[in-house]
């Protein structure tokens, strides 16, 4: 989608936890070709955030911090469970990829950061889209 | 939202207002630009943007959009704003993601005929000493968790004391390099440990670092001063910014920011615009952790600089001294910062946030370092991969009018997708190459990207800048390599 500063991504599944594994994939993809990311190292990430907005802006830190600090990159994604709490909401997920490679990894942008501009969460019956933008 | 039409009153050929027509907005909006940047902007949601902030708590004067101008998250990109300083809020929005996203400029004694027998060696030289593209750094620099709380908070003379520079680049720095008041237990750990493995690293996007010549001077006089000699002379401009360690802060404090407008019980027309009042304690949180990720950044340009002067001693085998390499001037674009301004005939203690604005201070300023003060404060307007770069100077009539501040680069035209499509890595490269000009990227997605077409003319935003006298032109820059993420 069009936005001038940024990438601006719609990922799609048939529920809300279907949707945040496409955001994260969609997020790697800008990143490099997910196709050669193959999922060899397991992890785990845990993120509560106040709102389902929040929440995926949350997740997809997460895993850019990961990049970030850990060279990590992720193909697979499996939202375990997403639980309302006292705070608000809390998502569990198992992740899969591998140590950032520059020969084996093509290198497309750099993402900042995820940010709230433009973010949306919509419902239809089996289909949940997410729109958001990352600065990169 | 977007679809709304923003009512604009011209004031003259470069200055436009916005009327408060909403009740919420406290002040008017007062935009910058000739008309065909007017025209981009209408397409985007910049003047909404702009709407948008002059409903923050506290703001004086206007909302102002500089020509430059784009969408943004909140605040549009191109933007600065004054709020007063016990009554107005502080937002890490009007700052970006980016905190003190910046350019410093580096004369050489060198003509272009000199360099051009070395110059493809010299690019090579510094694409591999400056870690840049996704994930690179430097396996012979690293820093511990101790240097980097040493290193936010001593700035660039963190930089200078471990061998990273000379004394003399210090005070040539906005805030002589070193931001007051960062305080490292202001900032989270995920956030240290962003900083850990990207200091020293020039990162991907926008960001580049490039050889340029002298196209064309102004200004003698001022040139003069801040040692630009002669057209053809050889310079270098460095574009980054905090990287991870400053986007991560503000990240954690914008969520810290939406507790506090519901503590404080603030209204904003959108969610990005999450502030806290002057006088709190969330907003002098913030204040001292971005001087973190201010002084952070000083020194990543400082340690890029750093390696420059080292390729050039490779390359040649002489001392970097031999060819000048003096610093003149490094500046932000993305940040927040206590100042005392005019306001209605009163001296006011305020915010300002800049955000991808430049400061623009006039002669005789405290701020500006004294061999400089006679002129006015250096103005670094980078443009895009390809196209020429600025320096202006700062004037009193930024002081009067724009809180000090100009406008700090080309501003996209086309969304990077759009750019894209029409633009392919390869042919970006061979179309620069043909003018002569070498480039050395980590990525062909970005040399596409951010294709110069895909940029406003800067040279039409330097113009407008001169124009309205916010800051006026002393020199213009053209590429002759470009080392890109």
């Amino acid at each position: 989608m069009e936005h001038t500063a940024d990438a601006y991504i719609a990922a799609y599944g048939r529920n809300l936890m279907e949707a945040f594994e496409n955001a994260a994939l969609a997020m790697f993809e800008v990143m490099t070709d997910v196709g050669k990311i193959e999922p060899k190292i397991e992890d785990y990430v845990e993120v509560e955030a106040k709102d389902e907005c929040a929440l995926l802006y949350s997740w997809l830190e997460a895993l850019l911090v990961k990049f970030d600090v850990e060279k990590m990159l992720y193909s697979k994604f499996k939202v375990l469970k997403m639980d309302e709490t006292v705070e608000g909401l809390r998502l569990e997920a198992k992740i899969w990829g591998e140590k950032f490679n520059s020969k084996k990894h093509p290198q497309k942008v750099g993402v900042k950061a995820v940010t709230y501009h433009r973010m949306e969460v919509i419902k239809e019956p089996n289909k949940v889209t997410l729109k958001f933008i990352l600065d990169i | 939202m977007s679809r709304e039409k923003v009512p604009l009153e011209k004031i003259s050929d470069y200055t436009w207002q916005i009327p408060k027509y909403k009740p919420g907005m406290r002040v008017p909006g007062m935009v910058f630009a000739n008309k065909e940047l007017l025209e981009k902007m209408h397409t985007d949601r910049t003047l909404w943007q702009c709407v948008n902030v002059a409903h923050l708590p506290g703001i004086y004067k206007y909302a102002i959009t500089l020509p430059d101008g784009h969408e943004g998250y909140g605040f549009p990109i191109g933007g600065v704003a004054a709020t007063d300083y016990e009554e107005g809020v502080i937002s890490p929005g009007g700052v970006g993601y980016d905190i003190n996203c910046g350019v410093r400029l580096v004369t050489t004694n060198l003509t272009e005929q000199d360099i051009r027998p070395k110059l493809g060696q010299l690019t090579n030289t510094i694409f591999e000493n400056v870690p840049c593209g996704l994930g690179s750094r430097r396996k012979d620099f690293r820093v511990s968790v101790h240097d980097l709380e040493r290193l936010v908070m001593e700035g660039v003379h963190w930089a200078v004391d471990h061998g990273l520079g000379w004394d003399e680049d210090i005070k040539h720095h906005e805030e002589r390099g070193c931001m007051e008041n960062a305080d490292p237990d202001k900032i989270s750990t995920t956030a240290k440990n962003r900083g850990l493995t990207q200091i020293g690293t020039l990162g991907s996007g926008n960001h580049f670092l490039e050889i340029q010549k002298v196209d064309k001077i102004f200004d003698d006089r001022v040139a003069k001063t801040f040692g630009i000699e002669h057209e053809g002379q050889v310079t270098i401009m460095i574009h980054c910014g905090s990287r991870g360690f400053g986007h991560q802060i503000c990240s954690d404090y914008l969520r810290v920011m939406e507790r506090a407008v519901q503590k404080y019980k603030i209204i904003l027309p959108d969610r990005e615009l999450a502030c806290a009042p002057g006088k709190s304690r969330e907003a002098e949180d913030y204040y001292k952790a971005m001087a973190c990720a201010v002084n952070y950044a000083f020194v990543n340009r400082q340690t890029i600089m750093h390696w420059v002067r080292q390729s050039f001693q490779k390359v040649f085998k002489k001392d970097p001294e031999t060819f000048g390499l003096n610093l003149v001037y490094d500046v932000a674009h993305n940040i927040a910062k206590i100042e005392t301004h005019q306001v209605n005939g009163e001296r006011k203690k305020v915010w300002v946030h800049r955000k991808g604005a430049t400061r623009a201070f006039p002669p005789e300023h405290p701020e500006i370092p004294a061999d400089y003060r006679s002129v006015g404060q250096p103005v670094l307007i980078p443009g895009s991969m390809g196209t020429s770069s600025w320096l202006l100077v700062g004037t009193e009539k930024a002081m009067n009018t724009t809180f000090g501040s100009t406008a700090h680069g080309a501003g996209r035209m086309l969304s990077r997708h759009a750019a894209k499509k029409r633009f392919w890595g390869g042919d970006v490269k061979k179309a620069l190459e043909q003018r002569g000009i070498f480039v050395r990227s980590a990525s062909s997605v970005v040399l596409a990207e951010e294709a110069d077409p895909a940029y406003k003319n800067v040279d039409v935003v330097a113009e407008v800048s001169d124009r309205v006298g916010i800051a006026t032109k002393v020199a213009r820059f053209v590429p002759l390599a470009v080392v890109k993420g």
